[in-house]
């Protein structure tokens, strides 16, 4: 029996379990992959302490963090998760079942899929959804990047290191990304910017992408040819297993916490980007932040002192 | 098994065995989290199937045979022939059964 169980194994998950372990909760992380979405990161540039790093390198560090505290980071897929008489008993995929008197549930969230025809059909073959790994498959291309976020706009930096051509395809306006990253691309003479304009179908030739069929004309042509395509549109929440357990969450599918990191579930917390909290901004450092929020209300509970309720 | 334009021939298309190639490159973040995976694997199903790795930065040319425009790519190759693809991270029971491995 664990006081904590830790569900997800990215920066909110793994920072729950160094602060977790330094209240000397015997605690355990279970989670898909180390790291989850920041692993797609090549450049992070703005988690305080590292000038530049990259994502899967962060993840490793707080990883090697995590098992210097004492925890065990477990690599499984949780499949169930049952309440009974207070304690939480989590269900893997290889068959070890694992109990605990507190939970902390952090599965984040999976890529947003543009959901056209085509966009499965070619992928690996021209649809990506990750810049870091595929871009240099693409030198001397023409590719486009999908989305006006951070990883959307940074990505489009970063394939132009590669690719003779890059388009942003946006349905806005205006770039959402930090004004940072939309400067630099903006002064990248390969990228160019097509607003206000969805993509409604992948092309291709049956062995990869051809280009993509736009839902506005741009230059006269409602087709655009490419080699690649990067759906960078952000995430859906993995809340699943939460949903099974009557846990409360909102239409979107994001999880309803109070500002403890607290579920309707007792002794059940969250953290990470899958909660209602970080809509606002769905960064690491939000991700870290709830992770010891909810390490800490997780150690109140146990402890029987609850946390004050918000003022 | 490290793959490369030297041994794909007799390590991958002329195996009495199904190979399970993994196209990987230094660079890409998933592919390091996929290994470990592919490495439980290849123990798991020892004599039954060969499990190799194939880095696309120095062997491009096999990468462009095979249309591999992303990475991780995983796939199963019997008699020479591909018989089945999949594209980015899986989890070990996924690549068990959408690649048939406990019927091979």
């Amino acid at each position: 029996m664990f006081d904590l169980i830790i569900v997800g194994s990215g920066p909110a998950g793994l920072t729950a379990s160094i602060y977790a372990s330094r209240y000397k909760l015997n605690n355990v992380v279970i989670g898909k992959v180390l790291g989850g979405t920041i692993t797609l990161a090549h450049k992070i540039e703005n988690f305080p302490g590292f000038k530049a790093i990259a994502g899967l390198e962060l993840a490793e560090k707080m990883g090697e963090q995590v098992k210097a505290l004492g925890a065990e980071i477990i690599l499984d897929e949780v499949t169930k998760i049952e309440q009974r008489e207070g304690d939480f008993k989590v269900f893997v995929q290889s068959g070890k079942n694992l109990v605990s008197k507190a939970l902390i549930v952090a599965t984040g969230t999976e890529r947003r899929k543009l959901g056209v025809p085509g966009e499965q059909e070619y992928l690996g073959r021209g649809v990506s959804y990750c810049t870091t790994c595929d871009a240099p498959f693409f030198r001397g291309k023409t590719v486009a990047l999908i989305g006006g976020s951070n990883a959307a706009v940074s990505g489009a930096i970063h394939a132009a290191g590669f690719a003779a051509k890059v388009y942003i395809i946006y349905r806005r306006e205006q770039l959402r990304a930090e004004p940072i990253w939309v400067e630099e691309a903006l002064k990248n003479p390969q990228i160019e910017v097509i607003y206000n304009t969805n993509v409604t179908e992948v092309l291709g030739d049956q062995a990869k992408v051809t280009g993509v069929k736009l839902d506005k004309p741009y230059h006269g042509k409602d087709t655009l040819a490419l080699d690649g395509v990067f759906v960078e549109i952000g995430g859906v929440p993995l809340s699943s297993l939460l949903q099974k357990m009557g846990v409360k969450v909102t239409a979107a599918g994001h999880i309803d916490v109070d500002k403890q990191m607290r579920t309707n579930l007792e002794g059940l917390f969250v953290a990470g980007d899958f909660t209602d909290e970080s809509v606002v901004l769905q960064q690491g450092i939000l991700a870290c932040a709830q992770g010891a929020v909810a390490a800490f209300a997780a150690f109140k509970y146990l402890k029987g002192s609850p946390t004050p309720s918000p003022a | 098994m490290i793959l490369t334009e030297q041994n794909f021939q007799t390590e991958v298309l002329k195996s009495d065995k199904p190979v399970l190639v993994d196209f990987f490159a230094v660079w890409c973040g998933p592919c390091q989290l996929l290994a470990p995976i592919l490495d439980q694997l290849a123990k798991d199903y020892e004599g039954k199937i060969k499990v190799g790795k194939l880095d696309v930065e120095p062997n491009q040319a096999l990468a462009q045979k095979y249309g591999v425009l992303g990475v991780p790519t995983v796939i199963l190759f019997k008699n020479g022939q591909e018989v089945k693809r999949m594209v980015g991270v899986q989890d070990k029971s996924g690549l068990i059964e959408e690649l048939g491995l406990d019927s091979v």
